[in-house]
């Protein structure tokens, strides 16, 4: 707003330039009724008049994807959307610098930066490749104190980093840290110690050292603001009896999720000093070593009972199914359910199932076999996400699950919407039967855990389930594909996947042409992740046309050449090409085991370790 | 962080999902990678994330270097370990880890114990464990049929009860069975456990 007024300040008889156009616009839409083109203001400023409007209607635009093309009218526009933009998402870290995005959005509250690409979890990426939140906090500790809310997904956090954002940040509030690692207990222990109005701490899925402090005992003593407190991937011991004081005096806090060193019956202790959860993470639940035989169990049944808005249920991480039957007073009020660390039988699982009946997510290992998945189909009518784990990750286990209990859930939960499913067989009658009835979905992951492994019924590829799936499926825009499949496959999902913007391609197609397939006929396509599939240099080149349009694209053993890859880097000067080597690689060798190219404002990165090369 | 990284990979089970990509492979740069299907499709170049096991004593079922035969029939020849496959996230450990925690109850001891029986291989190694854990208690080492120094004179069997609720002696049944069907653990006193009839010889031994 004070650019605008200093604008109107200089101008004297006619609007500046760039101002032209509203200026006019304000103008015609004041002076309406006046018969000659002379204007006539009514207010002292229209431009400034309009300023205020435009800052006041964006502020009720929340969507990105809005914000983007609010910004791109014109440059008042764009100043004014800047300026308003209070939430900044960036998806790849390495697209744009701290200091350029900074130097625009003065006045953001919440940051939301992604780093590593997600092939990263699975061990394919090296270790300190990079995605460092360093540059990132120094920035904005200068340019944007206002900030109070930081999410973060798999980028490194130093304990100093921490530290930085407490002693930056007045009035901080909220740390959301998913799949990062770098830190550890003592960045932690400065950070809550320092945050005095802190609201939500999450760690999910993120990897944290054991300094050996106490971090839970840092957190300031008094009433605390604390909504939310997250810690279930912690892989060492907290200091209950602080938790415990910590829970009592947290009147608002809502989302507590403990990780596994905490005993079912510490689990009760908390319970009863919060009965006003509405997420639960219930830590190992199971009794913890040091039991006495025939000591008195608390009644865990009460607990659960007494709470009322509890919605979300998570933990198990090391459950003892016989204190399942504690939750039984909640289930019918939950709508999500992680059971994906408890091994349970499917009789396990009914007497808790066939009462969700208001159940809309759920995770579970396929310990529940098929059967459970029928249980599953019979009851959660609402269902709108499933995931199904596997307890035995490996190739050639036994596999529980099939297309049996797959068909199942299909039929019976129609409104589904995201799905993740592994297992060890399945057929495309089945896949091409979810297809049908199940069309509102946005997220289809299928993973046959057996490399190559077609129809165990047919003998066929997997190429016309996967179709079924791009050209019943309207709204999908999230795939993941798997088993044996064939170049056909491919021209499916080229021909009708035209809302997919993430694909996730590993041991399928024949040759080139089902890159080529993909690249040339899906236009919203973001992120594209291949492994071990046989795609080369001339797959490569025919999605130049797309590649400034896409987040990021991951290539590890397939077949591409050096020489393939520069020609790209050639080709895109807005690209930076990636080419990452394991550890026992020559620097100059002909093939390429890992390429990673994303579109950037920035040209190369300067914090590039050595086994990374920047073409 | 790479020590992190190394911590996972020794904690993960013997399918090996998270082997570093710098093993060996066996073969030329190249030529086509064995697969279990036949190599029907060979999706890429010489083999830097694919590795060969080269577990020795799961090539070849004649050797049996300590392992039972049930765990060399788990890994056939020749089957090839790759890295991140299924993409699973390496330290989301669910439920296979570290599901099977027993209670473990000694006669006359003021407190329990939990062991992860997953973590064994064999009866064996879950005994020496134990020995450890209760030191200053003797196990009567039964399976190896050997009296072990008694020290402070007594001498304990170690016992389970299974999924029915039945009692039985540690050893009865092949380790695999066992580890399915232990329910809890108690080293009962000898003396208790003669009375019980729980002295005839178990079927298989340690080397099993």
């Amino acid at each position: 707003m004070a650019e605008q007024m200093s604008d109107d300040d200089e101008r004297q008889q006619s609007p500046p330039s760039d101002l032209d156009f509203t200026s006019n616009k304000a103008r015609t839409c004041i002076v309406t009724g006046s018969v000659s083109g002379h204007t006539e203001f009514q207010s002292p400023y229209p431009d400034q008049v309009l300023g205020n409007v435009l800052e006041n209607v964006l502020h009720f635009l929340t969507s990105r994807r809005d914000r983007n093309t609010a910004s791109l009218v014109c440059k008042s526009w764009y100043r004014v959307e800047a300026l308003t933009r209070s939430e900044l998402f960036i998806g790849n870290c390495y697209a744009v610098s701290p200091a350029r995005a900074t130097a625009r959005f003065t006045r953001v509250r919440a940051l939301h930066l992604k780093g590593k690409p997600r092939f990263a979890d699975f061990n394919l990426m090296p270790p300190d490749w990079g995605a460092h939140f360093n540059p990132w906090v120094l920035a904005f500790a200068k340019a944007c104190p206002w900030l109070e809310k930081v999410y973060l997904k798999r980028m490194s956090v130093t304990d100093d980093d921490l530290a930085t954002l407490a002693e930056s940040f007045l009035g901080f509030k909220e740390l959301v840290l998913v799949c990062c690692d770098g830190f550890g207990t003592s960045g932690l222990a400065i950070f809550v110690s320092k945050c005095r109005q802190l609201k939500v701490l999450d760690l999910i899925d993120s990897e944290l050292s054991d300094d050996e402090t106490d971090w839970i005992l840092c957190f300031p003593e008094g009433e605390s603001h604390l909504e939310s407190l997250i810690f279930d991937c912690v892989e060492f011991p907290i200091n209950f009896e602080a938790l415990e004081r910590l829970v009592a005096r947290s009147p608002s806090l809502k989302k507590l999720r403990l990780n596994q060193y905490v005993s079912i019956g510490q689990l009760y202790r908390l319970m009863v000093q919060a009965p006003q959860l509405t997420h639960l993470g219930t830590g190992s639940f199971s009794p913890s070593e040091i039991a006495g035989q025939g000591d008195q169990e608390p009644d865990y049944v009460t607990a659960f009972a007494a709470c009322k808005s509890l919605i979300c249920l998570s933990g198990f991480r090391e459950i003892i199914p016989d204190y399942l039957p504690a939750i039984y007073p909640i289930c019918a009020n939950l709508t999500s359910l992680n059971f994906s660390y408890a091994n349970i039988t499917a009789e396990q699982l009914k007497p808790i199932i066939s009462n969700c009946h208001k159940l809309q997510v759920f995770w579970v290992l396929d310990s529940i076999c098929d059967e459970g998945l029928q249980a599953v189909a019979a009851t959660c009518k609402e269902l709108r996400e499933l995931r199904v784990f596997p307890v035995d990750a490996r190739e050639d286990s036994d596999g529980p699950v099939s297309e049996v209990g797959f068909l199942a859930i299909s039929e019976g939960c129609r409104k589904l919407q995201s799905i993740l499913y592994f297992c060890q067989r399945m057929t495309n009658a089945a896949v091409i039967a979810m297809s049908r009835n199940c069309p509102d979905l946005v997220v289809f992951r299928l993973c046959i855990m057996g490399r190559h492994r077609p129809d165990h019924v047919t003998g066929e590829p997997m190429d016309d389930g996967f179709g079924a799936i791009v050209m019943n499926c309207k709204k999908l825009t999230r795939l993941a594909v798997s088993g044996l499949l064939t170049d056909k496959a491919f021209d499916y999902i080229g021909r009708y996947g035209k809302l997919v913007r993430t694909l996730s391609v590993a041991f399928a197609g024949d040759s080139d042409m089902a890159l080529k397939y993909v690249l040339e006929g899906c236009p919203q396509l973001q992120k594209l992740e291949i492994r071990d599939s046989p795609f080369g240099d001339a797959a490569l080149c025919s999605g130049l046309h797309h590649y400034y349009n896409m987040r990021f694209l991951w290539m590890s053993s397939c077949r591409l050449t050096h020489q393939g890859c520069q020609q790209i880097a050639h080709a895109m000067p807005r690209l930076v090409v990636e080419v990452i080597r394991s550890a026992d690689e020559e620097e100059m060798d002909v093939c390429v085991q890992t390429l990673y190219m994303y579109r950037s404002l920035e040209g190369p990165r300067n914090d590039a370790p050595k086994f990374v090369t920047i073409l | 962080m790479s020590s992190e990284n190394g911590k996972r990979f020794l904690e993960t089970d013997a399918g090996g999902l998270n082997f570093e990509a710098t093993e060996l492979t066996l073969g030329l740069p190249g030529e086509p990678r064995v697969t279990s299907d036949g190599g029907a499709k060979l999706g890429s170049k010489r083999g830097f994330s694919e590795t060969v096991d080269l577990k020795l004593g799961d090539n070849s079922q004649e050797v049996k270097l300590g392992h039972s035969l049930q765990e060399a029939a788990k890994s056939p020849v020749s089957k090839t370990q790759v890295v991140g496959w299924p993409p699973v996230r390496g330290f989301a450990k669910r439920g296979k880890k570290s599901c099977k925690y027993v209670k473990v109850a000694v006669d006359g001891a003021p407190y329990l114990r939990k062991v992860d029986l997953e973590i064994y291989n064999s009866y064996q190694q879950l005994l020496t464990s134990l020995e450890d854990m209760f030191s200053c208690f003797t196990i009567r080492n039964y399976l190896n049929e050997k009296k072990t120094d008694q020290v402070n004179g007594i001498e304990y069997m170690p016992t389970y009860e299974d999924k029915d609720g039945d009692w039985m002696l540690v050893g009865d049944v092949p380790w695999q069975m066992f580890v399915e069907s232990c329910k809890r653990l108690r080293l009962m006193k000898s003396s208790e456990a003669v009375g019980l009839g729980l002295t005839t010889g178990p079927k298989y031994s340690s080397t099993n």
